[in-house]
């Protein structure tokens, strides 16, 4: 036990920020569990980001930055392809629109780049969200469009019995929460169960082990980038339904960085515990502990949703350096 | 054949430590000071300096300041524009709150103040190193920007959260011609390049550099890694920081909430990966193409001889941006500081390939 103590003090420190807001009377109940739940929803969505992130550093070590603008991309073509035929045709089309741009990055950026330092390909990758945010733009059009999923979006009015006034929930959100579910249950199975998963977790674990007994280096990369481009689409096909596809859609990555770092670069896991607990924490902060600073310090407007996730993660690095579910670093001279 | 080393023998330890060993060196160097200061002033249009010549300056002295910690320290930092923001606001709060202090004095107070926020944030490098120190130094950069938008007393409660600079006097000199700030910005950097060349050489920047090479290794032999990574932090928050306050006294004169976002951040690393890592002349390199490049883009459309809207163009530079970055990491991952060296390298060899 002894050793797990960071991961308590964190776990108790964000219980008792949890339990704080109902224990002291600020929220009444019902509003307290909607924000609870509006925060579950988009730790949801970081996870969604966060999953490309951790897919792409465990096979090939690249910090790709670029996962926010591929989420951005893949919205985009599905928005506009979406405009002129059925929304599943759409989503098959963008799908392999992602394969193709995952291929082209193998080929023209990571292959040439093999070998190089971790900072000069994370530079890459930078090149490539300029890229990329351009080249969507471009193409699709820069306005704000609109993916329909066809889902009601009046919010359902629930437990009224037990709240004063009931809670509003968007019934969107409990498929796009089913969605992501699904996903990473696949995620799973193909990661633990079938002949390329298998190699992908070769790869994940040692590089040169791996090509030594015959694994194809290029290829398992590529699948990865492309099942990094699917969870992009799947994220901002889920995004962009709920806050409509535009450019700040590319800013959810950044927001995805402090959820990759809490939970620990390699693991899935963590992208998807990371993702619930900063969804929760800045929403959290933001409706609770925003009001209390701003009248404390008269400041202009809270806001704290900006820095919230990054210094929360930041903190709990200083605990535990590997991130909730990362492998601790073994240093050897 | 111009460009030779034989005869010249050092005889003395004075000589031996020389910053330019070469005599050509020395000559060419003088000769570009030379220029530098008397004829580019006398040259170069208003037009030049404003939108080129003052910003390289600045972000050439920003570069040398995150390559101090990236490329000498090894330490990756993705939010070093929070420094320079917290220089910026340091020296727009003293020199509005404490208006008979000298504008060197202000800058100086200014850098020590960036360098006091930078040995904060640079605690974490204690614990996390690489890429997980890279997205936490981001926490630096968006708790700055909420910082600064948000609390009124920064802003010195100015209503839209945007501030404006006094006009700089110092020593019965006023600063407002472009070419007055040119020399007064060229003369700063100077003398900071100056310093921080001395600095990596010294037994501090050896430090940093074995740090950087392998820090269990440097820990085994007698190098403390807190002084070394919080230094590096400190003096690299130092010259960020003045960097942060000239940018926002001389380049900007006024500035919104923002205006040192996390795309100033990642074009001073882009500056320091494509000039060179670990090398002050490749912070001037890629400063000076960072500067460029943009003002090119804008005229390419025109070249072209093509119209489109603005906001195609932006795209399509973006892309353009995008992509050379791309290629150049690929074509030259150490950058041009490298590419720099293998023609001084051809030069001495010249004509003899052997």
């Amino acid at each position: 036990m002894k050793k797990n103590w960071p991961v308590l003090l964190l776990g108790a420190v964000l219980l008792i920020g949890l339990v704080l807001p109902l224990v002291t009377g600020a929220a009444p109940g019902g509003f307290y569990v909607e924000v609870l739940l509006g925060g579950l929803m988009s730790g949801v969505l970081y996870s969604l980001v966060a999953i490309g992130f951790a897919l792409i550093f465990k096979a090939s070590g690249v910090f790709n930055f670029a996962q926010g603008s591929m989420v951005l991309f893949a919205a985009l073509a599905v928005a506009r392809m979406a405009e002129a035929m059925p929304l599943w045709l759409a989503i098959v089309l963008g799908t392999v629109i992602m394969i193709a741009l995952a291929w082209v990055i193998e080929r023209l950026v990571l292959r040439p780049l093999v070998n190089q330092e971790g900072v000069a390909l994370l530079m890459a990758t930078l090149g490539v969200t300029y890229f990329l945010d351009g080249f969507g733009q471009t193409l699709w059009g820069s306005d704000i469009y609109k993916i329909d999923l066809g889902i009601a979006k009046e919010p359902v009015m629930v437990l009224d019995k037990v709240f004063k006034g009931g809670i509003l929930v968007n019934k969107e959100d409990f498929v796009a929460a089913f969605v992501a579910a699904l996903l990473v249950a696949g995620l799973v199975l193909f990661f633990q169960k079938t002949a390329t998963g298998r190699a992908l977790r070769a790869v994940a674990d040692d590089h040169q082990a791996a090509q030594s007994i015959g694994i194809p280096l290029n290829r398992i990369w590529m699948i990865v980038w492309s099942v990094a481009g699917f969870v992009a689409l799947v994220a901002g096909v889920i995004w962009g339904s709920q806050l409509g596809v535009q450019f700040s859609l590319s800013q959810v990555a950044l927001k995805a960085l402090p959820v990759v770092i809490l939970g620990g670069f390699t693991s899935i896991a963590g992208a998807i515990f990371g993702g619930l607990i900063i969804g929760v924490g800045e929403k959290m902060a933001e409706v609770f502990l925003g009001p209390v600073l701003v009248k404390a310090f008269d400041l202009a407007g809270g806001g704290l949703e900006n820095w919230f996730a990054y210094v929360l993660a930041l903190l709990f690095l200083l605990v535990r350096p590997e991130g909730l579910f990362g492998e601790r670093n073994i240093d050897r001279v | 054949m111009l460009y030779r080393e034989n005869g010249q023998f050092k005889s003395t330890y004075a000589s031996d430590q020389q910053m330019l060993p070469i005599l050509q060196d020395r000559i060419f160097m003088a000769g570009l000071l030379l220029f530098a200061f008397v004829a580019v002033p006398m040259l170069a249009s208003d037009y030049l300096f404003l939108s080129l010549l003052i910003p390289f300056l600045i972000l050439a002295l920003a570069a040398i300041g995150l390559n101090l910690l990236v490329g000498y320290c090894g330490q990756i930092s993705i939010g070093h524009a929070a420094f320079m923001s917290v220089g910026a606001y340091a020296a727009y709060n003293l020199a509005l709150r404490v208006p008979q202090l000298n504008f060197l004095v202000v800058l100086v107070l200014a850098g020590l103040i960036a360098a006091a926020v930078g040995i904060l944030f640079g605690i974490p490098s204690l614990r996390i190193k690489g890429l997980y120190l890279a997205v936490a130094t981001l926490a630096a950069q968006f708790f700055t920007d909420w910082l600064f938008a948000r609390v009124k007393w920064f802003t010195n409660y100015s209503s839209s959260g945007s501030v404006s600079t006094a006009p700089i006097e110092m020593f019965g000199w006023k600063i407002d011609t472009p070419a007055e700030k040119y020399l007064f910005v060229l003369g700063v950097l100077v003398g900071l390049t100056l310093v921080a060349r001395n600095l990596v050489r010294s037994h501090i920047g050896r430090a940093w550099m074995a740090m950087r090479d392998m820090d269990v290794a440097a820990e085994v032999i007698g190098i403390r890694p807190v002084y070394a990574k919080l230094t590096a932090f400190a003096v690299s928050s130092f010259y960020v920081g003045v960097a942060g306050a000239l940018w926002g006294f001389i380049y900007l004169g006024a500035w919104e909430p923002l205006a040192f976002n996390l795309t100033l951040s990642l074009n001073l690393l882009f500056m320091i990966i494509i000039g060179g890592m670990g090398s002050l002349l490749g912070s001037y390199f890629g400063a000076a193409f960072i500067v460029a490049l943009p003002i090119l883009l804008d005229q390419v459309p025109n070249l072209l001889g093509v119209s489109m809207s603005t906001a195609t163009a932006s795209h399509l530079a973006s892309m353009i941006f995008g992509g050379l970055i791309v290629f150049f990491l690929i074509v030259e991952p150490h950058g041009l500081a490298r590419l720099w060296a293998v023609g001084k390298e051809k030069l001495r060899l010249w004509p003899f390939p052997h």
